[in-house]
C-alpha cells in the first residue's frame, strides 16, 4: 500500500512536469494553430540556463529565476524573429521549419556546452527525504516539485481567467481574427503567448534537471509526452491539459511500477522486465489512440474547432 | 492535377532536370569505378533507399492529404522482418521481403482503419502515437537486440542468381525498384481511384455527396503507401547489414516528411531530389564543419518560410495542383 502511494506521488509528479510543458503547447498549437516540435528545445534549454547559471551564482534559487527569464527572453526572440512567419501557413510547413530548429538547437547546445552532460546540483535541505506517512519516506524535492507546480498552474489559471490579458488570450484561442479586428495588438499577443509557453517550458526542464542528466537531446522524448497530453486533452484547452496531465503521468508511472510484477506472474523474471519496459513506455499511446478512437477531438475539444 | 502526358510532350525544365538526375543516378557506379571511390555507392544507395521511402509517404500525404507522422514505423517493420527471418535462419529474399511489405501493409491496414476517422493535427499525432508504439516493441524484442539492434550477417538471398553482396548490383537493384515505384505512383495517381483520393484531398465532404465511399479509397492509398514503404525498410536492412529501433525513432518520421516537403509535395520526382539533396547536404556540410545542424537547421526553416512547392516547385515554377 505504502509503495503505491509512493508510485502514485511519482504519477502526479510526472504529470505535473508534463503540464508544464503541455500548457504551453496547447496555448501556442490552440491560439496560433502552430505545430511547435522546437517546444522540447526550450525544455532542454531551460536546463542547461539553470544548471550554468547556477554555477554562476552559486544559488539553485537564483540560478532557476534567471534561468526562467532567460527561456521567456528566447522564446520571444525565437517568435519575431522565426516562428510569427510560419503562421497561417499549412501544418506540414511548421513541422518542416520547426523540425529545422530543433536540430539547430540540438547542435547550438553542443557548440556553447559541450557534447557531455551537465549535472544541476540542489540545496542540502532538499536533498532529504521527509516521513509523510509512517514508514513511508518521500524525497523533499519531488514534494517541491509538486508544490510549486500547483502554485504555477493556479498562478496560469488566474492569468488566463481573470485578467485582462488573459481574457485576450480566451478570446484569440475562440476567434483569432477578430480580436484583431478590434484593435488588439494580435502581433504582441501572439510573442507573449509563445514566450509565456517558452518559460513555462524552461521551467519543466529546470524543476527535472536535477532528477535526470542535462543532455542533448533531453527534450525529445518528452515533447512527444507532451504532444500526447495535448492530444488527449484536446487541443487549445488548458483544462483538458491538465486532466490528460495527470493521466498520462499516472498510467506511465503505475505502468512501471506495477506492470514487470504482474507479468511476473506468467513469465520468467527477466522475460517479465524486457516485456514489461516495452509496455509501460506504450501505454500511454496506447491511451491516446483509445481516446481518439472513441473521441476524435480529445477529451475536451475546443468549441470552435 | 495536370495529367502527366502534357508535360512529356514538349521538355519542360521539369522533365528535363528529372531526367538529368536519372542519368547521373544511373551512371554513378560507373564514376565510383573509375576513381575507385567506392563511398559514393555507399552513400546514393541509401539516397535511392529513402526516396522509396519518401516516395511513399508523399503519395498520402502529398497526393492524398493524410499527413503521416509515423512513416518510419513501416521502415522498421520492414528492415525487422528481414532481420528477425534472417536470425532465424531464413535466408531467401523471396521469404524475406514479401513478408516485409504484407507485415508493413498489415499494419498500416490496421493503423489506417483506426487513424483515418480523425483529421487535421489529431491525425498527424495518432500516427505517431503508433509509430511509437511500435519503436517501443522493437526495445522490448530481447531476443533480436533489444535497444541494441541486431546486426545481419547475411543480406538476403536471391538463390545463387543475383548477390547483394556485390555493391554495383545492390546498387541498380535499387535504382530499378525506385524507377518501378515511381512508376506505379505515376499509374496509381492518374488513375481513376488515384483521382478520388486527390478529390477527398481537396474536399472530402463532396467527393463523399457525390457518392464515393472516401474512407475506403484512402485505406486503401494509406496501404499502398505503408506496403512500398515496408519494401523500402527490407532494403535499408539488406545496405546496413542492421536494425535497430533508432531507424524509427520519430526524428525518422521527421527526415522522411522533411525529404518530401523539401523536394516537393505532389510532384512525382520531388521524394527523390528531396531525399538526395538531405542526405548529400548531411554529408558534405558534415564534412565541411563539426556541427553541419547549424546551417541545415536554418536552412530547413528558411526552405518552410519561402520555398512553397519545394524544389520541384523553383525547377518547374509554382506550385501544381
Amino acid at each position: 500500500m505504502l509503495y503505491f502511494i509512493e508510485q502514485f506521488l511519482n504519477g502526479i509528479q510526472l504529470g505535473m512536469l508534463l503540464f508544464l510543458l503541455a500548457a504551453g503547447l496547447t496555448l501556442i498549437f490552440g491560439i496560433m494553430d502552430l505545430v511547435n516540435l522546437a517546444h522540447g528545445s526550450l525544455y532542454m534549454i531551460g536546463a542547461y540556463f539553470a544548471a550554468t547559471f547556477a554555477a554562476w551564482t552559486d544559488s539553485f534559487l537564483l540560478g532557476a529565476v534567471l534561468a526562467i527569464v532567460a527561456t521567456l527572453a528566447l522564446g520571444m526572440a525565437l517568435e519575431v524573429i522565426a516562428i510569427r512567419r510560419l503562421y497561417g501557413r499549412n501544418h506540414l510547413d511548421h513541422v518542416l521549419g520547426t523540425f529545422g530548429l530543433l536540430l539547430f538547437f540540438n547542435e547550438l547546445v553542443r557548440l556553447v556546452w559541450g557534447p557531455a552532460g551537465m549535472t544541476l546540483a540542489l540545496p542540502s535541505q532538499m536533498l532529504n527525504a521527509v516521513e509523510i506517512l509512517p514508514g513511508l519516506f518521500y524525497p523533499v524535492y519531488r514534494l517541491v516539485i509538486i508544490a510549486v507546480t500547483l502554485v504555477v498552474g493556479f498562478l496560469l489559471y488566474f492569468l488566463i481567467m481573470r485578467t485582462r490579458l488573459g481574457m485576450l488570450i480566451r478570446a484569440g484561442a475562440s476567434n483569432r481574427e477578430m480580436v484583431g479586428a478590434l484593435g488588439v495588438n494580435i502581433k504582441l499577443l501572439y510573442t507573449l503567448i509563445f514566450g509565456l509557453g517558452a518559460a513555462l517550458a524552461g521551467f519543466a526542464g529546470l524543476m527535472q534537471a536535477p532528477i535526470l542528466t542535462v543532455q542533448i537531446g533531453m527534450g525529445e522524448n518528452i515533447l512527444i509526452a507532451a504532444f500526447v497530453v495535448v492530444t488527449i486533452g484536446g487541443i487549445g484547452s488548458i483544462r483538458g491539459a491538465f486532466v490528460a496531465a495527470m493521466l498520462v503521468g499516472l498510467v506511465d508511472t503505475v505502468g512501471r511500477a506495477f506492470l514487470p510484477d504482474l507479468l511476473g506472474i506468467y513469465l520468467s523474471e527477466s522475460a517479465a522486465a524486457n516485456l514489461a519496459r516495452a509496455l509501460s513506455s506504450m501505454m500511454i499511446y496506447l491511451v491516446m489512440a483509445l481516446v481518439l478512437i472513441v473521441r476524435p477531438g480529445g477529451l475536451f475539444p475546443a468549441t470552435t474547432r | 492535377m495536370t495529367p502527366v502526358p502534357d508535360h512529356l510532350k514538349r521538355l519542360s525544365p521539369r522533365v528535363a532536370a528529372n531526367g538529368i538526375l536519372l542519368v547521373i543516378l544511373a551512371l554513378v557506379p560507373v564514376y565510383a569505378a573509375v576513381t575507385g571511390n567506392a563511398f559514393v555507392i555507399t552513400l546514393f544507395t541509401r539516397v535511392l533507399i529513402l526516396a522509396l521511402a519518401s516516395l511513399s509517404l508523399n503519395l498520402i500525404m502529398g497526393f492524398g492529404g493524410m499527413v503521416s507522422f509515423g512513416h518510419a514505423a513501416y521502415l522498421g517493420i520492414g528492415g525487422y522482418a528481414v532481420g528477425i527471418l534472417a536470425k532465424e535462419g531464413i535466408g531467401s529474399a523471396l521469404v524475406q521481403w514479401p513478408v516485409a511489405i504484407a507485415a508493413a501493409a498489415l499494419y498500416a491496414l490496421v493503423v489506417g482503419a483506426l487513424s483515418l476517422r480523425t483529421r487535421g493535427v489529431y491525425f498527424i499525432m495518432i500516427t505517431l502515437a503508433f509509430a511509437q508504439m511500435v519503436y517501443y516493441v522493437a526495445i522490448g524484442l530481447d531476443r533480436y537486440g533489444g535497444d541494441d539492434g541486431l546486426t545481419i550477417y547475411q543480406r538476403s538471398r536471391f538463390g545463387g542468381f543475383l548477390n547483394l553482396d556485390n555493391k554495383t548490383l545492390f546498387y541498380y537493384l535499387c535504382f530499378a525498384l525506385l524507377l518501378a515505384g515511381i512508376y506505379l505512383i505515376w499509374r496509381v495517381v492518374n488513375s481513376r481511384f488515384g483521382l478520388v483520393v486527390q478529390g477527398a484531398r481537396s474536399n472530402e465532404r463532396r467527393m463523399r455527396a457525390i457518392g464515393f465511399p472516401t474512407f475506403r479509397y484512402k485505406l486503401v492509398c494509406f496501404v499502398i503507401a505503408g506496403a512500398m514503404c515496408g519494401l523500402a525498410g527490407a532494403l535499408l536492412a539488406n545496405h546496413t547489414n542492421f536494425i535497430s529501433p533508432a531507424m524509427m525513432h520519430w526524428t525518422r518520421s521527421g527526415d522522411l516528411m522533411v525529404m518530401v516537403v523539401i523536394g516537393g509535395m505532389q510532384a512525382m520526382f520531388g521524394p527523390l531530389i528531396g531525399a538526395m539533396t538531405f542526405l548529400l547536404l548531411d554529408e558534405a556540410l558534415s564534412n565541411v564543419t563539426d556541427y553541419p545542424n547549424l546551417i541545415l537547421g536554418p536552412l530547413l526553416l528558411g526552405v518552410a518560410i519561402y520555398l512553397n512547392g519545394g524544389i520541384d516547385g523553383l525547377i518547374g515554377g509554382g506550385r501544381r495542383g
